[in-house]
């Protein structure tokens, strides 16, 4: 059984409420964080119209600090990073169940230890 | 999370203590209650707060709260460095130095209190109670109670978010809407259900067209950005109208980078294409829309080859989005506060409208519906205005009054430019006082703020209501009063749906709630009203259940679209019951916006009859009531008074058009500056620059630059991005900077980052709204060594060298007046006639003519 944290990137906005969440969460000095937004883009693609005209993308990335949120997910609340997701694009659970979700619809990252 | 019910199956309830208001948990009381301001925004998000000896430590969005299902933005998650932060004001304190030295002498509450009823009863018998003025800050937990004290307590019709000239912001949408429409359209995300997404009747938008806002950033409105994200999962597609590309334009069928200030050019040719190719909805037109000839033959040459050349897009695309969101079924706009500030703004909002209701998109699933506030919880920013005295109450400076704009006084608020020239000239009255409550006056809402800064020093006696000192107190301040932050408050709101409450669970130092500053003046300056109410919480309940006032931010003409509440709302609980029973813990949605298809329902009308709330019972596509109001009747654009087409001889000199007031995540206006999270993500105020341009320019990433006008300058940090095209720049607003110099004339660095360098007073739209501060034009350089700074310039001359003062349209007059007072000569401010007070003759000030008796 693999605890994991799956996220539907296609949909998150850039919004640092993962990362803020889970800093207060693990009292994270300046420039540590617990789960660090990336960002790729923004690019314009060749050739391409509508929503494939652009990519702009953000991905949070679970850094050596993530515990996963053990004691809060032990309690039965959820990762402060996935309560708080305002893109409603994250997910916790065993991972295999979490896999089940990936549509091929839209992109997808599964993070586990 | 598409599928809500998976998102509720999930949740361990008893882990998050499912009804309960209160709990102990690990050494903490928890609190589950909702946020408001100060600091925040203008949403309201459910929170559980976590409180240990005396202090709020940690802050969690709660999963159980229909509203934001435990979701939170930064602005919250941060609470702790908020309510806690060394800054803040602690105790009551008055100037012992002069203006903008920053020394100050701490004193008791009811010093401060004596000081101000004296100071205010001695203006009431000397000027009148309109020599006060008013000042609140957007409309945020403030928004009724700040206007309900200057209208019953200081007793003054002059109530503003001052500096914004032309009322940009909100304002124009308000009225744009109550004209057409009776009432105010938001997009359906489901927002009004208590079951949310899973609500039978609800559906997501088909299309949604983001239209001059980033949603996102800015939860702008009582809207939560992110609800329209839920319904991009479940399908909804995107057309996005800004000129910056962002999460919406990079996902959108269309993004139409469109130039700014040139909106309602592009509304008029959606109209165009929709109704020359016959794609509206003709069964629905006919049923429930009025006008629609009228309309279709204003927009009969607004093709889309026309617009194309306006708006700098491409003809095709203007045609195609138009199509795309006319065949939705339903197509839902998200509008936002670039429909106010530009010159067009009354027309633009009017074409949003039109655009709304001839495609059958009002007050459907997943379209536009029609709200108010939950139970008719109405009190709003005319709140208190029947207990003005009626001799000062005629003398509110509104457009008409101060300024001679002709047609109706629509807008609930006093005209920001009539203040500001009744500040700088005393005419047609002088100014004695102003009250700052919730506004970082100089750093945030301020067009043209050297200026403000300025006049408002003028002003003989100044008191700033605020969580911190800001850049407005140390300049201006004669009294500040330390203002309580939302968890030490207790409160409740509604701006649409559905009513909350908030719950004190914590003191700061001496600091005290808006709710309890006012009702403890009140009490002194106007007993027999405020006397009604024992504590804050007996003035909610009174807000909860008898809290009069309009609709929402328009005046007494707006009565005849039957948007006026009157009498009782239709909530019952107290606001301890709000608070604390299981089936509300804080909130409580109603029955009215959880309903679709109101009007075929009677439920916008007074007498329960079929129809919309305006006088003709239709949704007017060209409505009387802007006939009334002295606007055109259909849509129409105007261009920006400085742009490309309107200016070209200028654009050698100015060769970029400069946008500024986009949000960012970190901050509400200008607030959050001292956070160190906020800093850590955000150090800096960005301009964005297209690469292109940066180069043509020298501009490296990360270089400050200087961006300027023919009014003044400011600077930012490029951030060189493709997000912007090459003929335009993107500026932030509201920067102030907490961590340095206080004192005049630097001012926490007000003044160096500000676009309201650039900004002018006295240049707006059509019956004196909107403003064209999100089009103005630009030049971009380098900061180099030894270049001046704005504080040093506006310390040395008072503004920039290169400024020329915008001038009031009654300047003859002011001029006219100013010469009679010095002659000797009395003023009658009611019939605007100079009086000789020998011979008691009387000369007409606007002619200079002698009236005949």
């Amino acid at each position: 059984m693999t605890k994991a944290i799956l996220i539907n990137y296609e949909y998150c906005t850039g919004c640092h409420s993962c990362e803020v969440a889970c800093k207060k969460e693990l009292g994270l000095p300046k420039g540590e964080f617990g789960i660090k937004l990336t960002e790729t883009g923004p690019w314009e693609r060749e050739g391409k119209d509508g929503p494939e005209r652009w990519e702009w993308t953000w991905l949070p990335v679970l850094t050596k600090a993530c515990d996963l949120c053990a004691s809060r997910t032990q309690a039965g609340k959820m990762p402060m990073c996935v309560q708080h997701c305002q893109a409603w694009c994250m997910y916790y659970g065993e991972a295999e169940e979490l896999a089940k979700k990936m549509d091929g619809g839209s992109r997808w990252a599964l993070y586990a230890k | 999370m598409a599928d809500y019910q998976e998102f509720l199956d999930g949740i361990d309830r008893a882990a998050y203590h499912d009804r309960e208001w209160q709990w102990e948990e690990d050494g903490y009381t928890v609190t589950r209650t909702y946020h408001y301001s100060p600091p925040g925004c203008h949403t309201s998000c459910g929170i559980l707060l976590y409180e240990k000896d005396g202090k709020v430590e940690r802050v969690e969005g709660d999963p159980l709260d229909p509203c934001t299902n435990g979701k939170l933005c930064i602005k919250c998650l941060t609470l702790d460095e908020s309510l806690n932060h060394p800054d803040r004001l602690k105790y009551p304190m008055k100037r012992a130095g002069e203006r903008g030295e920053n020394k100050w002498e701490r004193i008791s509450w009811d010093e401060a209190y004596d000081e101000i009823e004296a100071r205010v009863k001695d203006i009431w018998e000397t000027d009148g109670g309109n020599a006060i003025i008013c000042v609140h800050g957007t409309g945020r937990n403030i928004n009724w109670q700040v206007p309900f004290f200057g209208q019953a307590g200081l007793k003054t019709p002059n109530i503003s978010t001052f500096g914004f000239t032309g009322f940009s912001c909100y304002m124009p949408r308000i009225c744009g809407s109550i004209a057409p429409f009776g009432d105010f359209p938001i997009v359906d995300a489901s927002e009004t259900h208590a079951d949310r997404y899973n609500n039978a009747e609800w559906v997501p938008p088909e299309v949604l067209v983001v239209w001059g806002n980033e949603p996102l950033a800015s939860n702008a409105d009582g809207y939560v950005g992110h609800w329209l994200v839920q319904c991009v999962q479940m399908g909804t597609k995107i057309i996005s109208i800004d000129p910056r590309l962002t999460w919406w334009g990079a996902r959108a069928e269309y993004w139409l980078q469109i130039r700014p200030g040139t909106d309602a050019a592009l509304g008029c040719a959606w109209l165009n294409v929709i109704i020359g190719e016959g794609l509206f909805d003709q069964e629905y037109v006919d049923c429930w829309c009025s006008g629609f000839d009228e309309l279709a033959a204003s927009v009969e040459k607004t093709t889309p080859e026309w617009a194309a050349e306006i708006c700098d897009l491409d003809a095709d695309d203007i045609r195609a989005s138009a199509r795309l969101y006319a065949q939705a079924k339903p197509g839902a706009i998200q509008w936002g506060l670039a429909f106010d500030q530009q010159l067009s703004a009354m027309a633009l909002c009017l074409a949003g409208c039109d655009l709304m209701a001839i495609c059958g998109n009002v007050d459907v699933p997943g379209g536009n519906i029609l709200v108010h506030n939950a139970f008719e919880i109405n009190a709003g920013y005319a709140s208190g205005e029947n207990l003005t005295p009626a001799e000062w109450r005629a003398k509110k400076l509104n457009n008409n009054f101060a300024l001679s704009i002709e047609g109706g006084d629509f807008v609930a608020h006093a005209s920001s430019d009539g203040l500001l020239q009744a500040i700088e000239e005393g005419f047609p009255y002088p100014i004695k006082m102003m009250w700052i409550q919730s506004s970082n006056t100089l750093s945030c809402p301020s067009q043209d703020s050297p200026r403000v800064l300025k006049a408002m020093r003028n002003i003989p006696f100044i008191v700033n209501a605020d969580p911190y000192l800001t850049p407005t107190s140390v300049a201006l301040a004669d009294i500040v009063l330390p203002v309580a932050m939302s968890a030490e408050r207790n409160s409740a709101r509604t701006w649409w749906s559905p009513c909350r409450a908030m719950v004190k669970v914590v003191d700061f130092y001496e600091a005290k709630s808006d709710e309890q500053i006012i009702l403890d003046l009140g009490k002194r300056l106007n007993p027999e009203v405020f006397g009604q109410w024992e504590t804050d919480i007996d003035w909610l309940n009174w807000y909860l259940h008898d809290g009069t006032g309009s609709f929402s931010a328009t005046t007494e003409a707006t009565d005849q679209g039957g948007a006026k509440n009157s009498g009782k709302t239709l909530f019952t609980a107290s606001w301890d019951e709000l608070v604390r029973d299981p089936d509300m813990v804080g909130h409580a949605y109603d029955e009215f916006n959880a309903t679709y298809r109101k009007a075929e329902k009677g439920m916008f009308r007074a007498d329960g009859s079929v129809g919309y709330g305006t006088p003709s019972g239709r949704l007017e596509l060209a409505p009387m009531l802007y006939r009334y109001w002295g606007l055109n009747t259909t849509p129409f654009h105007t261009e920006p008074p400085e742009s490309p087409l309107s200016t070209p001889e200028l654009m050698e000199e100015y060769p970029l058009v400069l946008t500024c007031g986009g949000r960012s995540f970190e901050f509400f206006h200008s607030e959050h500056r001292q956070l160190p999270t906020m800093r850590e993500l955000h150090p800096q105020p960005r301009v964005l620059v297209n690469p292109a341009t940066a180069e043509k320019y020298g501009i490296q990433d990360g270089q400050w630059v200087w961006i300027e006008n023919d009014h003044g300058r400011f600077k930012q940090q490029a951030r060189v991005s493709p997000v912007v095209n090459e003929k335009t720049v993107h500026a932030e607003h509201g920067w102030w900077f907490p961590e340095t110099e206080p004192a005049a004339p630097f001012l926490f660095g007000t003044f160096e980052s500000n676009p309201n360098n650039c900004t002018k007073a006295f240049v707006t739209g059509q019956g004196g709204v909107g403003s064209p501060i999100k089009g103005m034009i630009c030049k971009i350089y380098p900061v180099r060594e030894g270049d001046t700074m704005p504080y040093e310039q506006i310390a040395a001359t008072g503004n920039f060298p290169w400024y020329r003062k915008v001038e009031s349209p009654r300047q003859e007059e002011i001029e006219r007046f100013h010469r009679a007072q010095e002659a000797g000569m009395e003023y009658d401010v009611m019939a605007n006639q100079l009086v000789d007070p020998a011979t008691g003759e009387r000369t007409d000030l606007k002619t200079g003519t002698k009236v005949e008796a």
